[in-house]
């Protein structure tokens, strides 16, 4: 039995929390970043089964830019930053100031950029998080595809996969101003992590 | 337009009279796809771990793992009228989707389902007669049961066939 199955409402708001502080400060990053406002959503904290996943960034054959990072430590887990191509080139034209062509090629340079993004927002949402909790989260260097959401998800539900055929999902979704970027993240904590991030944060364990 | 049966993640399925099976975004899952031309029968399975020997839930789902999905997908193909011995197995997916230094075992899991998939298909004598595995990028299936051809979809390397 997968015991995430059973968190109760208030569980989930704690957890949906979690995903308001992290990506909070991860909008304020980004917003930084761009010298723009950047709205954000109210998260979503849900156990959705893996066939679902994608679809909550346009399906498991829509080609998304992810960067994904590993969480270690206390609580460990998966991380993903995901965009979609056209706001990935917005991003970087307005990072960058360079026009970019419309094909799916990205020079070395861009890559990286997109890379530090990741791990700059990332960064802040983990560094928000283990202030919070007091629980130590480090993010592993980022790592950056450009690929089928399906392909690319999956991968943050091996450790799920043990246990049952869906995972507890944190996700958030900012906007920037204008609209013209537009961006998920998705913490999916191991089933183990759950545990300590209530007992962190005094939430009663039945 | 052929009947397309769609086979999710951790899901597996069979189709007989040109019906297509057809699975999408494998990552590090590996699709496992059996034929046999006489009785035109195709079997696919969206394989996500190795071994159901991990498990730790009950009553898992036994497409979800190698060593439990095949045997499931054989014994379905026997019921539409196939025969092991006329079975060949084409594979594709188990990529390594994001590089790190310092790997973990589950970070390895694309090869390691590649491997599982291909020992177990030799225990049955199946013949592996074609496979796309490896590498760094996500992959969509299709496999006509009418002549066994198997259609690769990739970003980067457009479509391939089988």
């Amino acid at each position: 039995m997968n015991p995430v199955n059973e968190f109760s409402h208030f569980k989930m708001d704690v957890l949906k929390e979690v995903g308001n502080i992290g990506a909070g400060n991860a909008a304020t990053a980004l917003s930084r970043l761009l010298d723009k406002p950047v709205d954000m959503g109210v998260p979503t904290v849900a156990l959705v089964p893996f066939e679902e996943i994608a679809d909550r960034v346009g399906g498991s054959e829509q080609i998304v830019v992810a960067v994904f990072l590993r969480v270690e430590g206390d609580a460990p887990g998966n991380m993903f930053f995901i965009i979609q191509e056209e706001s990935a080139k917005r991003l970087l034209s307005n990072l960058l100031s360079i026009e970019l062509d419309n094909g799916l090629t990205y020079s070395e340079m861009e890559f990286s950029a997109l890379s530090e993004i990741g791990n700059i927002l990332a960064g802040s949402y983990l560094s928000s998080l283990a202030d919070f909790t007091k629980l130590s989260m480090a993010p592993t260097v980022p790592s950056l595809a450009v690929d089928m959401a399906g392909a690319i998800l999956s991968y943050g539900l091996l450790q799920f996969g043990t246990m049952g055929d869906d995972a507890l999902l944190i996700e958030t979704s900012f906007l920037e101003d204008k609209e013209e970027v537009e961006g998920h993240f998705f913490l999916i904590p191991d089933p183990e992590s759950f545990e300590k991030i209530f007992l962190a944060l005094g939430v009663p364990t039945e | 337009m052929k009947q397309q049966i769609k086979v999710g993640m951790a899901d597996l399925n069979i189709a007989a009279e040109g019906e297509v099976l057809k699975t999408t975004g494998l990552g590090s899952c590996v699709g496992l796809t059996l034929y046999d031309s006489t009785a035109k029968v195709a079997g696919m399975a969206h394989i996500m771990l190795p071994s159901s020997e991990i498990a730790r839930e009950e009553n898992f789902n036994k497409a979800k793992y190698a060593d439990t999905a095949l045997p499931m997908l054989i014994e379905h193909m026997l019921k539409l009228g196939a025969s092991i011995g006329r079975m060949t197995a084409k594979i594709a997916g188990g990529a390594q989707m994001f590089m790190f230094a310092g790997q973990q075992d589950t970070m390895r899991i694309g090869p390691r389902n590649v491997e599982t998939c291909k020992t177990l298909l030799g225990g049955y004598s199946i013949r592996l007669a074609a496979e796309d595995t490896g590498a760094n990028y996500g992959r969509t299936i299709e496999l006509d049961s009418s002549n066994g051809i198997l259609l690769i979809r990739s970003v980067q390397h457009g479509v391939k066939e089988l």
